[in-house]
């Protein structure tokens, strides 16, 4: 088949050129961007569309919400496995067909929604989904599901799985997500690699490199834009060089944060490690401006091993920390609102965990991070 | 002779436990011998499990795509393809949810029968920035797949330097606090920018996230470059009846320890007769009380939005919170919504000028000061964008006189305006 009228060098400014010959012979996308949700919205929320006046909990995993209309809507919330293969997605579109007319959401952390217009529905549609393995929960104070990135099943630069990880800490953490007996809302997260793309978290499970990139000098000038990695260090510790005659990169070992931000652009520099690439335990992460300003997570835990199938190091010291929150927050408080009224050495003492110098920050801006007064909790 | 099961010990023993498994899943759809997509998922299934032995990844990058677009496409090659060939190519199509997830069955389930045709039969619901991910797809599978999934109504999303696809909560589908149409606001942003998010070009990625209060609920303020918050200027609407049903229901101690006691600037006292008394003022529309007394407190009926720049996640120069450079933009009428889109042009213009190669917005603006940044997208400072004015003295000043000039005749302008407004 002949794509081009003419080739690209005889082209001029104006004329018709291969583009547009291309694209007659293959289908033009339609750039419909994000969809209107209203047809796919369940009839009730649709109607009452930005007119809801109050909501209440009625039991976990359930919200019931009041309309300016007086229309009523009850939501059963259940958990999933984010990676779903059809089948189950089709259970779920069953379940929908059978109890909720048709419809159905997803929330941000992967947990599915379906709507009912009355109470007496309730009950049948969460022996459903229990008979059918999803656990009805995650509303309130709750331990809801883990928001998660791809690890090893699908990414390019993971140190770690991740659905394997939130399986195992959500078996963990089952009653904790089908009951609502936290002092407010634990929302956990987990990362794969230090960019962290699980975000912010109560309690974050995230890798932490321990060793610099082992770098295969015979890839780099092929695979790797040398500036682009050189510009992408945040300490400055890579530069170019020449290694058995060629073109390559080095890595000031003094320097090297282990951060593993060269990877991704260059994957000759092999950050990822069987064994000292590890996971570290950050907590205090939080959204919402609700009470407390927002706040990013504090790492109180590393050298953890990355160890599948089950990870159970990770789950051990998540599981400590929980329930030192659990036993010790207030109403209300979230996991950075409790530490910030014990303080930082009461949660050290409370969790049994080790303060070592590689809990203060030295990074920019750290001063922030110190202690500029004479309170000091004794 | 269907290709045998892979031995999978270590991924076995993710099936056990009460919290749904992926990994039964997975061996689900392995076994599905009748279906063109079986044998590509028991060596994806040989491949993780090879990871779990190995402790390694064996996904490369590379270069796929739907002709027209730039982005959309996560390509996905194995390492290991000798020994695992049918999953060889593992390509993941990011696909653009309906604005607040909401799904028809019929929806979902067209979506599913296009997946089984073209790719794997796995799809997240949904990847961290908000797509539908449909992962595991051949190369030359994209192009139709991608056109048949574009037939039913979606489009793809984003990836690379360029416009992401973006989330916002259930807000006013669903919710008493949302304070504007964060399904409306989303659509007319992200739509707005198709084409730096399907020929990315941007300097890196650039997230909208919109939240319809100070909840929080699309996680907005940590991962977004442009976050936006729904809030409001007048005051709560308190219904005194159902704060004393509340008051009398949970007791004063209660209510006080948990109510009036945790509002972030003590603008809440607990009167004699159990009515509440709210100093607005000082309220910084946190959201607590009226989290608790759903019944008795609402939101106040001039809604807008709070706009917040520059959140981002570690890469590379340390986490940032995005922070306020619109305090609030009032967002009702059609009107309104046009002046939010403006705020974005002229911040995506900016960024698209100003930001070095792979620098997120929070990081062009700690660069170059949040005060040339204002200056560059026309938006004047406001002592809501910080925490406490500077500390330290090094700044020249010999401009004073001016940009006091320039408070005094905006302060006049509000006044006249607001009395305009009370005139009518």
């Amino acid at each position: 088949m002949r794509l081009l009228k003419q080739p690209l060098s005889e082209r001029t400014l104006g004329q018709a050129g291969p583009r547009e010959d291309i694209l007659a012979l293959q289908r033009r996308p339609i750039e419909s961007g994000v969809i209107d949700p209203l047809p796919f919205m369940h009839p009730l929320l649709r109607r009452n569309y930005g007119t809801w006046k109050w909501h209440e909990r009625p039991r976990p995993g359930v919200l019931h919400h009041v309309a300016e209309s007086g229309e009523e809507v009850w939501t059963v919330r259940a958990g999933t496995q984010r990676q779903m293969d059809v089948y189950t997605i089709r259970k779920l579109c069953d379940i929908a067909d059978a109890y909720a007319d048709g419809f159905l959401r997803f929330t941000t952390r992967s947990n599915i929604e379906f709507m009912v217009d009355s109470a007496d529905k309730v009950a049948p549609l969460i022996a459903r989904l229990e008979t059918e393995g999803f656990p009805v929960g995650g509303t309130g104070n709750s331990v809801t599901m883990i928001s998660h990135t791809q690890g090893w099943l699908h990414c390019d630069i993971p140190a770690t799985d991740a659905s394997g990880v939130v399986k195992s800490l959500m078996d963990a953490l089952y009653h904790e997500f089908t009951h609502a007996e936290m002092p407010n809302q634990v929302k956990i997260t987990t990362s794969c690699c230090q960019i962290n793309c699980g975000g912010q978290g109560d309690i974050a499970i995230n890798v932490q490199h321990t060793k610099p990139p082992i770098i295969d000098h015979d890839l780099v000038a092929k695979v790797c834009e040398r500036p682009a990695v050189v510009a992408r260090c945040p300490t400055a510790a890579i530069r170019p060089a020449m290694v058995n005659g060629k073109p390559s990169l080095e890595v000031d070992e003094t320097k090297c944060i282990c951060c593993g931000a060269c990877f991704p652009p260059c994957p000759p520099m092999r950050i990822n490690d069987p064994v000292h690439s590890k996971l570290a335990i950050w907590v205090g992460g939080k959204h919402s401006s609700t009470r407390s300003k927002p706040t990013l997570h504090k790492l109180v835990a590393a050298g953890l091993p990355n160890n599948p199938p089950r990870w159970p190091e990770v789950t051990e010291i998540v599981l400590k920390i929980l329930y030192a929150y659990k036993g010790g927050a207030r109403p209300y408080e979230r996991m950075a609102e409790w530490i910030g009224r014990i303080g930082w050495a009461r949660f050290f003492e409370l969790t049994g965990l080790p303060f070592t110098k590689y809990h203060i920050d030295n990074w920019r801006g750290s001063r922030g991070s110190l202690n500029a007064s004479a309170q000091v909790r004794l | 002779m269907p290709k045998p099961m892979p031995e999978t010990p270590l991924l076995d023993e993710l099936e056990s436990g009460p919290w749904p498994s992926f990994v039964s899943g997975l061996k689900r759809l392995a076994a599905s011998d009748d279906k063109p997509y079986a044998s590509m998922m028991k060596d994806l299934l040989g491949q993780l499990e090879r990871s779990y032995e190995t402790r390694r990844g064996y996904w490369k990058g590379g270069t796929v795509g739907v002709s027209g677009y730039g982005a959309g496409v996560i390509p996905r090659f194995s390492e290991i393809a000798s020994e695992f060939p049918e999953s060889a190519e593992f390509h993941t199509l990011r696909v653009i949810p309906p604005a607040g997830t909401h799904y028809s069955t019929a929806l979902l389930r067209s979506l599913c029968d296009v997946w089984e045709k073209h790719g794997s039969g796995l799809i997240a619901l949904h990847g961290q920035t908000g797509d539908i991910m449909l992962q595991g797809c051949r190369s030359e599978k994209v192009q139709p797949c991608f056109d048949e999934v574009n037939e039913l109504g979606f489009d793809l999303g984003g990836a690379g330097a360029g416009v992401r696809s973006s989330i916002s909560c259930v807000g006013a589908a669903r919710c008493e606090h949302s304070c504007f149409d964060e399904a409306k606001a989303m659509r007319l942003l992200v739509n707005n920018f198709l084409d730096e998010m399907h020929r990315p070009s941007l300097p890196y990625k650039f997230k909208f996230k919109f939240s319809g209060c100070a909840n929080d609920c699309a996680n907005a303020i940590a991962r977004s470059d442009f976050a936006v918050f729904g809030t409001w200027r007048d005051d709560i609407q308190v219904d005194q009846d159902e704060v004393r049903a509340y008051v009398a229901l949970h007791g004063r101690k209660w209510t006080i320890d948990n109510i009036i006691r945790r509002c972030p600037t003590e603008a809440l006292s607990l009167n004699d007769d159990d009515s509440l008394e709210i100093d607005n003022r000082s309220c910084v529309r946190c959201m607590h009380c009226i989290n608790v007394m759903t019944k008795a407190l609402s939101p106040g009926r001039d809604r807008g939005v709070c706009v917040l720049i520059g959140g981002k996640r570690t890469l590379k120069t340390g986490d940032m919170l995005a922070t306020v450079v619109a305090p609030f933009l009032r967002l009702q009428d059609d009107a309104d919504y046009e002046k939010l889109l403006d705020l974005a042009k002229r911040v995506m213009d900016f960024y698209i000028e100003n930001a070095l190669e792979h620098e997120r917005m929070g990081e062009m603006i700690e660069r170059i000061g949040l005060v040339n940044f204002l200056a560059g997208i026309e938006v004047e400072v406001d002592p809501n964008m910080i925490n406490h004015p500077r500390t330290n003295s090094y700044v020249r000043t010999d401009g004073w006189d001016e940009e006091v000039a320039k408070w005094t005749a905006r302060k006049l302008a509000e006044a006249d305006a607001a009395a305009q407004a009370a005139a009518e």
